[in-house]
């Protein structure tokens, strides 16, 4: 593996090489480097772009690695991958895309995930976005993820774009059954003229459903970040979304709440907050030494975390 | 050792006038020793503990430490300098844990036993803290505390503590007065305590009072605190004897 590709790798996975389990490389647009375990079967689609990751029912403590890298400027990739994942299991997937732009293309790339997350199973599901290179083409990261969660399930998501991607819509739909639990936790920085969107549907269809939707983010430069956040409730259900921003220089934050109870047990939250960082944390951290420098990266860094 | 010369702070407010803060203070405090610094609320303490860390300007005088004149410096550098500032308030951050904070105040990255240490000072189990965020999920109390441990963990010559017994019981605030001991015996530095808490006055080497931006009173606590007791009238400062 090239060089960048190994780095890029190492951003979104924390890996250097090839893991051990189950796991499905995307390079350049090309599906290779699968490798099945005994209870994860990853097949390539026959009929489009993508991968069928099937785990068996009452897998236990199953890791997974998912990375999408790219270092051909100009490559515009789309691919469906879908998730079955058995009764009872219990998953750990690390998926992440890193971009790597030395070009004056744009490059992009665009996921289309789906769970079917079966009965009583727990995923969690982690995504890293990352771009890097010297050349003038721009980093597009678009991922949808759609999720099915079957009864008494739960899938947690983090989600984190690091750095380095010029811009990115990110759609995250879900229908939630009785007693199944969605949890994303998405952290996002942007730069110089960045832009990103996120955007939240979430359905709490079942008896006992919860969604809980944190972001937090930070905008510099002249950045430019949207958070869209839909929550029905439509049963007895627990709903919370959260959108925490720090704005710099000349970025621009857009939060907007969408909560709609449908059902009379349908407890539904809400919390968007945007501001600069105060400057009592900046004297504070001063206060123990740091430069005003170096108090901001700190707090920046922590937020972000 | 610690000097401060002819020092005022005034501010800007609706009238014609400046309203003065603080009024010609002149102060000496030798290496050593541990001094309360007390008075009515309103009366200038924490703006001079803030001028003294550099978060405040001084609209006149100067402010020396070890023999530098310290007055145009900025809080970094006095940080550096080994000033250290435990706020009334404690500041709230999202995403930074009580470790990295400590870990901050320190200088290096703590190892959890180092962090044990500090907390277990201001009476608190450092296991159930030490990842926790700095966040509305912890009392004032806790974050009181914390605040202190940070101050414990810096390696400085002035501490200067605003009003550290708030939110503290009575259990800790045995721990805190040990804490004083211990950091005036670690550099034989100086600590500075602001404080209303007549246990506190009692112990310090030195007390003094500040009413309207000006010290009032400057002396042992033997010397100052029965002034303070019984010297004035109900309607003024410390009418009331407050036990433990």
């Amino acid at each position: 593996m090239k060089t960048e590709l190994k780095q890029i790798l190492q951003q979104v996975s924390g890996i250097d090489g090839v893991p051990s389990g189950a796991y499905s490389f995307r390079i350049n647009g090309i599906s290779e480097l699968h490798n099945n375990s005994e209870n994860t079967e990853i097949v390539k689609k026959l009929d489009r772009a993508g991968i069928d990751v099937v785990v068996k029912a009452n897998t236990k403590g199953e890791l997974i690695h998912i990375p999408t890298l790219i270092d051909e400027s100009g490559l515009d990739d789309l691919v469906y991958n879908d998730f079955f994942i058995g009764e009872n299991s219990e998953v750990h997937i690390i998926a992440g895309c890193g971009i790597h732009n030395d070009g004056l293309h744009a490059t992009q790339h665009s996921g289309i995930h789906t769970f079917y997350v079966g009965k009583n199973a727990k995923v969690k599901y982690e995504e890293k976005h990352y771009g890097q290179g010297t050349g003038t083409g721009n980093k597009i990261i678009s991922p949808q993820t759609v999720i099915h969660l079957a009864e008494g399930s739960t899938l947690e998501i983090d989600s984190a774009q690091i750095d380095g991607v010029d811009y990115t819509k990110r759609l995250t739909k879900a229908t939630i059954g009785d007693n199944a639990s969605l949890i994303t936790k998405e952290v996002i920085l942007t730069t110089k003229s960045q832009t990103a969107y996120t955007d939240f549907h979430i359905e709490l269809d079942g008896q006992n459903s919860s969604a809980s939707i944190v972001s937090r983010s930070v905008a510099k430069g002249q950045s430019k970040q949207f958070f869209y956040s839909v929550i029905n409730g439509n049963n007895k259900c627990q709903g919370h979304s959260a959108c925490d921003a720090i704005i710099m220089d000349h970025a621009t934050v857009k939060a907007v709440p969408d909560v709609t109870a449908n059902h009379v047990d349908a407890q539904l939250i809400h919390e968007a907050a945007i501001g600069k960082i105060a400057g009592n944390q900046i004297t504070k951290l001063m206060s123990l030494g740091l430069s005003y420098e170096e108090a901001e990266q700190e707090i920046v860094a922590a937020f972000l975390r | 050792m610690l000097e401060i010369k002819n020092l005022s702070f005034q501010v800007e407010n609706d009238t014609p006038q400046q309203k003065e803060i603080l009024n010609n203070i002149n102060l000496s405090i030798s290496a050593g020793s541990f001094v309360a610094i007390t008075g009515p609320n309103g009366s200038g303490k924490s703006t001079l503990a803030k001028i003294i860390m550099g978060i405040e300007k001084p609209t006149a005088g100067q402010i020396f430490f070890e023999g530098k004149d310290i007055t145009n410096t900025s809080i970094d550098e006095r940080a550096k300098a080994g000033i250290g500032f435990a706020f009334q308030q404690p500041v709230h951050f999202k995403g930074m844990r009580v470790i990295d904070l400590l870990s901050l105040a320190a200088g290096h990255k703590l190892v959890v036993e180092e962090a044990c240490n500090y907390l277990s000072q201001v009476g608190l189990c450092a296991i159930n803290y030490i990842y926790r965020e700095l966040d509305n999920s912890l009392s004032g109390g806790e974050l009181k505390r914390i605040e202190i441990a940070m101050l414990v963990a810096r390696n400085v010559n002035l501490y200067i503590f605003d009003e550290p017994e708030a939110g503290i019981d009575l259990w800790s605030f045995q721990n805190l007065i040990q804490v004083f001991k211990n950091l005036i015996a670690k550099n034989n530095g100086i600590v500075i305590v602001i404080s209303h808490q007549e246990r506190i006055l009692e112990i310090a080497d030195r007390v003094i009072v500040i009413e309207e931006g000006q010290i009032v009173q400057d002396g042992s606590s033997k010397e100052v605190i029965p002034n303070l007791m019984f010297g004035l009238d109900s309607c003024h400062f410390y009418g009331r004897r407050v036990s433990f």
